[in-house]
C-alpha cells in the first residue's frame, strides 16, 4: 500500500529530444571523499572567472593581502567579486594565461603566499536571514562573488533578482552533473547536502517562496540519498522533493534539465525567469549558504582531477588560482603520456595548453585523457547524410543543415536554422559517423555573426558621430551668423546699450537651451540604436 | 575556416562511417546466400565483378581528381553499392553490362556529383534504371528458382553465361529461365486470367514467388539486424511496407480476382530489400523524421501504383529515383520545431 502510493506520489519526468548515452566513467574518481589541496606557493587570480565585466582591482601590487579580502570589485551589474585565497603579498597584476577556449592571456592578480594563511576579517554571518531585507542578502551573495558553478560562472546574485514583476514559481537545484568523468558535484552533495540544502532555502526566501525541485542523475545514488536524508532533517519537506533523473547527457544542461523536472520549454534567447523558473547549481547553492550564513566569500572549489592518464584521480577542494599542474601532481602525476588535457568534461570542455594556467570559480574538472580514451578521430569524411546528428540534438536542431550552411559561411542561412539555439552539447559530433566536427563550425559561424553585428554597430555608431558634427558645425554657423546680424542691429540702433545687452543674454540663455535640446536627441537616439 | 585547433567533444568517438557499411554489407549476407541457393552461382560472380569495377572506377576517380584514394575506398560506400547493383540485376548479365552499370553508377551518378554525401540519387539504382532503359530484355530475364529449374546451371555455365553468353551445352533458355513473379502477375492478369487461376502456377510459394519469398525473408532478417544496431531507424523501411502493404491490402478487398494479396506484393519483388537497404541510403533519402515516413511511404504508394498500372512488373527502383527528387523538399517542409521555439521554422 505505502508502494502504491509512493508510486502515485512520484512526480511525472519529462523527456527532451536527443540526447546520447556516453560511458560516464564517473568511477574513476567518486571512490574517496574530497581532500584538501594544500596551499601552493603562488597564486595566480584571474579577475574575470564570470560572464561579465571584468572585476576592477582595489589593491596595489606589494601590498600584503589577507585570505578572504577584496582583490577587485565588481564592475557593473553583471560581473562579480574577486578575493584573495591565502593571505600573502600581491606581487603582480597582469595579463597571465588563462583557462579560456581562446587560449588568451586575462588580467591576473598574482599573490605570494606567505604560508600562514590568515583570514581577513570578515562580514557578520546573517543566521536571521528571514528578517533582512532580501537586497542586503542578495548584496551579500555579490560581494562574496558567487557565481555559477556548474561551467557557465553568471553572476549568482543577479540570477537570483528577477525583476518586482517576474513572479518565481520554482527553483531548480542542478544536481545532474551529466558530463562524463565530473564528480565533483556528486561528492559535494555526499558531502555537503545541508550546506546544499542551506543555500537553497536563502535562495527560496530571495525569490520569494517558489517549490524547490532538485535533480540528480540516477548514477549518483549516494548523493541521491544523502539529499534526502539532509532534506528529511530540514523543514523545507513541505515545498521541495528530490528528484532522480534517468542518466542522459546533456540532462544538467540548464533548458534540459527545466524540461525534465518540469515539462516546460524556455522559450529561445529567453532566461529562464521568463516562466517563473530560475537554476542553480548544487555548487552555487553551497556557495551562498556560505556567503550568507558563514560570511565566507568563494574562495575555493572542488574540482574532479581524473582521466586515465592520472595516477590517483579524486576530488580536491582547491583555492581559486591554484595552478593545475599542481593538482596533477597532487594526484600522482600522470601514469601515462596523457594525449589532451581538457579542462571541464569531454563533451564541452576545452583543451588547455599550459598545465600552468589557475583553477578558475568555473572549473569543474581537469580531464587528463589517454590516446585511448580520446584517440585522434581521423581526418574527417563527408557528410552521408545519415541524419544522426539530428537524432540526438537537445535542441532539436538539424545540425548537418547549420554545417552545410557555416561551411559555405552563409551567415543568413545558419541564423535561419537556428544556430544559436545551439548549446554546443556536442552529441551532434560525438555520433557522426563521418568525424566532422560540427560544435566547431558552429562556434565559428557564430563568432562570424557576432563580428558581422559588431561592425554594422561601429558603422552605425560611425554615421552617428559624422552627422552629429555636421549639425554642430551647422549650428555654429548659423550661432555666428547671428551674432554678427545682432551685432550689426545694436551698431546700428546706436545707444539704448543695457536693452540690447538683455536681448543677447536671452539669446545666449535661448541657444545654450537648444544646445541642450539637441544633446539629449542625439543621446536618445544613440540609445536606441543600442538597444537595437 | 579559422583554425580553432581542438573543439569538444574529446572522447573517443564510436561510429564511423566504414563500419556502418560494414554492417550494411554483413546485413545484407542472409539474404544473397538465399539468392546464390535459388538462383544460382551467377549471382556470386555478379557480385564479385560489380565490387572489383566500383571500386577500380572510384579509384580511378581519385586519381585524376587528385584526391586520396585510401578513404574513398576505405569507406566501403562503392563496395555497398556494387552490391546492391549486383543483386538486383539478373543472374546471367553479361559482363560488360555489370561494367557499364557500375561505371555509369559510381563516376556519373557518385562522383560527378562530388563524391559520397553529394549524389542526389542513390547510384545502384540509378544504374539498374539506366540499363533497364538500354537493354530491356537483358535485364528481364531471369533464372528460374533452383526448384523449378530443368537444367541446373553450374558455376563454370554461369561463368560462361556472364563472359561469353553461351549456354549450357544442350538447353535452351527455356530451360533455365523463367519470369518473376511479377513479371508472370502482370501478364497473366492482362490476359483476363484470374487471382486464383494465376496461383495455380509453380511459380506460386506459401505467400509470395517461389524462391523469392525467401530471398526476401534473407533481406528482412538483415534489416531487423540493421533497425537492432541502429544502423537505419524504422521510419522509411516501415512506412514504405506498410504503404505498400495497405494500398494491396484495400484494392485485394474491394476485387481479389485481380488483385493479389498484400504479401504477394512484399514478398515476390525488391519490395523487402528496397524497404531496408536501398531507400534508406541516408545520402539520398530524407534526413528529417516526418520527412522520411512520407519519403518511405510515397516510395511504398509508387511501387503499388507501377506495378498495378505501371509498363513495368517491378518498380522499386524507379519509386526510389522518384522520391530521391522529392527528398530535398519533403526535408525543408518537415523541418523539426526547434526547441524552446513555437512553429518558426527556417525560412524559404
Ligand atoms: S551525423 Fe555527420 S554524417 Fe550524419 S548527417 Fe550528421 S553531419 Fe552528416
Ligand atoms: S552541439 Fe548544437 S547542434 Fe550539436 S547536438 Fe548540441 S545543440 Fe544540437
Amino acid at each position: 500500500m505505502a508502494s502504491i502510493l509512493s508510486l502515485l506520489r512520484r512526480e511525472r519526468l519529462w523527456t527532451f529530444h536527443g540526447g546520447i548515452h556516453v560511458p560516464d566513467e564517473k568511477a574513476l574518481s567518486n571512490g574517496r571523499a574530497v581532500e584538501t589541496m594544500p596551499l601552493p606557493k603562488r597564486l595566480v587570480i584571474p579577475l574575470q572567472q564570470h560572464i561579465g565585466a571584468t572585476a576592477r582591482p582595489v589593491v596595489k601590487v606589494g601590498e600584503r593581502v589577507l585570505k578572504g579580502q577584496l582583490l577587485a570589485q565588481a564592475e557593473g551589474y553583471v560581473s562579480a567579486c574577486i578575493h584573495a585565497s591565502s593571505s600573502g603579498t600581491l606581487v603582480a597584476i597582469e595579463p597571465r594565461p588563462v583557462p579560456h577556449p581562446s587560449g588568451l592571456s586575462a588580467l591576473c592578480a598574482v599573490i605570494e603566499t606567505d604560508g600562514e594563511d590568515t583570514w581577513a576579517e570578515l562580514p557578520e554571518p546573517m543566521t536571521r536571514y528571514a528578517q533582512l531585507d532580501t537586497s542586503e542578502i542578495r548584496e551579500r551573495i555579490r560581494w562574496a562573488g558567487v557565481v555559477g558553478l556548474g561551467g557557465a560562472s553568471f553572476p549568482t546574485s543577479v540570477k537570483l533578482n528577477p525583476g518586482p514583476d517576474q513572479r518565481i514559481r520554482t527553483l531548480i537545484i542542478n544536481g545532474a552533473e551529466c558530463e562524463p568523468y565530473i564528480t565533483c558535484d556528486d561528492l559535494l552533495m555526499r558531502e555537503r547536502a545541508g550546506d546544499i540544502l542551506a543555500g537553497a532555502r536563502i535562495m527560496h526566501h530571495l525569490l520569494g517562496d517558489p517549490r524547490i525541485l532538485i535533480g540528480i542523475e540516477d548514477n549518483k545514488p549516494e548523493a541521491f540519498e544523502a539529499m534526502r536524508f539532509a532534506l528529511a532533517e530540514t523543514d523545507m519537506r513541505g515545498y521541495t522533493e528530490i528528484r532522480s533523473i534517468p542518466t542522459l547527457y546533456p540532462s544538467g544542461g540548464e533548458k534540459q534539465l527545466i524540461r525534465i523536472l518540469t515539462g516546460a520549454e524556455v522559450p529561445t534567447h529567453a532566461i529562464p525567469a521568463r516562466i517563473g523558473i530560475v537554476c542553480q547549481n548544487v555548487g552555487s547553492a553551497a556557495a551562498v549558504a556560505d556567503a550568507v550564513l558563514e560570511g565566507r566569500p568563494l574562495i575555493s572549489r572542488i574540482v574532479t582531477v581524473t582521466g586515465r592518464a592520472i595516477d590517483e584521480p579524486r576530488n580536491l577542494e582547491v583555492r581559486i588560482g591554484t595552478p593545475v599542474s599542481d593538482l596533477i601532481a597532487h594526484c600522482g602525476g600522470y601514469r601515462e603520456r596523457p594525449r589532451k588535457l581538457v579542462c571541464g568534461g569531454p563533451m564541452m570542455g576545452f583543451e588547455i595548453a599550459h598545465p600552468t594556467i589557475p583553477v578558475t570559480k568555473p572549473a569543474n574538472c581537469v580531464l587528463a585523457l589517454t590516446e585511448v580514451e580520446a584517440p585522434d578521430p581521423g581526418p574527417a569524411l563527408a557528410c552521408i547524410r545519415c541524419g544522426r546528428c539530428a537524432e540526438v540534438c537537445p535542441a532539436k536542431l538539424l545540425p548537418q543543415q547549420l554545417y552545410w550552411h557555416a561551411r559555405a559561411k552563409d551567415l543568413d542561412r545558419v541564423q535561419d536554422y537556428n544556430l544559436f539555439d545551439c548549446i554546443e552539447c556536442g552529441c551532434c559530433a560525438q555520433v557522426c559517423p563521418s568525424h566532422i566536427p560540427l560544435v566547431q563550425y558552429y562556434r565559428y559561424a557564430k563568432n562570424e555573426v557576432w563580428a558581422r553585428e559588431e561592425d554594422k554597430r561601429k558603422a552605425e555608431l560611425a554615421r552617428m558621430r559624422h552627422e552629429s558634427k555636421q549639425a554642430r558645425l551647422e549650428r555654429q554657423e548659423r550661432e555666428r551668423k547671428a551674432r554678427l546680424r545682432q551685432k550689426k542691429e545694436s551698431l546700428e540702433a546706436g545707444p539704448g546699450k543695457s536693452q540690447t545687452d538683455q536681448d543677447a543674454k536671452k539669446a545666449a540663455i535661448e541657444a545654450a537651451k537648444q544646445r541642450a535640446a539637441a544633446k539629449k536627441a542625439a543621446a536618445a537616439k544613440a540609445e536606441e540604436t543600442d538597444d537595437a | 575556416m579559422s583554425a580553432t585547433l581542438v573543439c569538444s567533444p574529446h572522447g573517443s568517438r564510436p561510429n564511423r562511417v566504414d563500419r556502418v557499411m560494414q554492417e550494411v554489407l554483413l546485413a545484407l549476407v542472409p539474404g544473397v546466400l538465399a539468392m546464390i541457393w535459388f538462383f544460382g552461382w551467377g549471382v556470386l560472380i555478379n557480385i564479385m565483378l560489380a565490387v572489383a569495377v566500383a571500386v577500380a572506377a572510384e579509384a580511378a576517380v581519385m586519381l585524376v581528381r587528385r584526391r586520396p584514394i585510401g578513404p574513398a575506398i576505405g569507406d566501403y560506400s562503392a563496395v555497398v553499392t556494387a552490391v546492391l547493383f549486383a543483386i538486383s540485376v539478373p543472374p546471367t548479365l553479361p559482363w560488360w553490362m555489370t561494367l557499364l552499370g557500375m561505371l555509369f553508377a559510381i563516376v556519373l551518378v557518385k562522383q560527378l556529383y562530388g563524391g559520397i554525401g553529394y549524389n542526389p540519387f542513390n547510384p545502384a539504382m540509378a544504374a539498374y534504371v539506366f540499363l533497364l532503359v538500354s537493354y530491356p530484355v537483358a535485364m528481364t530475364t531471369w533464372l528460374a528458382p533452383d526448384m523449378l529449374a530443368e537444367h541446373a546451371v553450374s558455376f563454370t555455365e554461369s561463368l560462361r553465361l556472364i563472359f561469353a553468353g553461351a549456354l549450357p551445352s544442350g538447353v535452351e533458355w527455356d530451360a533455365i529461365s523463367a519470369a518473376t513473379p511479377l513479371d508472370e502477375m502482370r501478364g497473366k492478369l492482362d490476359q483476363g486470367m484470374s487471382i486464383a487461376e494465376i496461383r495455380l502456377s509453380p511459380l506460386w510459394g506459401d505467400f509470395g514467388g517461389r524462391g523469392w519469398e525467401w530471398v526476401a525473408n534473407g533481406f528482412l532478417l538483415g534489416g531487423v539486424y540493421l533497425l537492432w544496431r541502429r544502423i537505419i531507424t524504422w521510419h522509411i523501411p516501415v512506412s514504405m511496407l506498410a504503404a505498400l502493404a495497405v494500398a494491396a491490402g484495400a484494392f485485394w478487398l474491394l476485387d481479389p480476382t485481380t488483385h493479389p494479396v498484400p504479401a504477394f506484393h512484399l514478398f515476390s519483388g525488391a519490395a523487402i530489400v528496397g524497404a531496408f537497404f536501398i531507400a534508406t541510403d541516408p545520402v539520398s533519402a530524407c534526413t528529417t523524421k516526418t520527412g522520411q515516413i512520407i519519403f518511405g511511404a510515397s516510395i511504398g504508394l509508387v511501387v503499388f501504383v507501377i506495378r498495378t498500372w505501371g509498363g513495368y512488373p517491378d518498380a522499386v527502383a524507379f519509386a526510389v529515383l522518384l522520391m530521391n527528387i522529392a527528398a530535398p523538399t519533403i526535408d525543408h517542409y518537415t523541418q523539426p520545431r526547434v526547441f524552446g521555439h513555437t512553429g518558426n521554422r527556417a525560412k524559404p
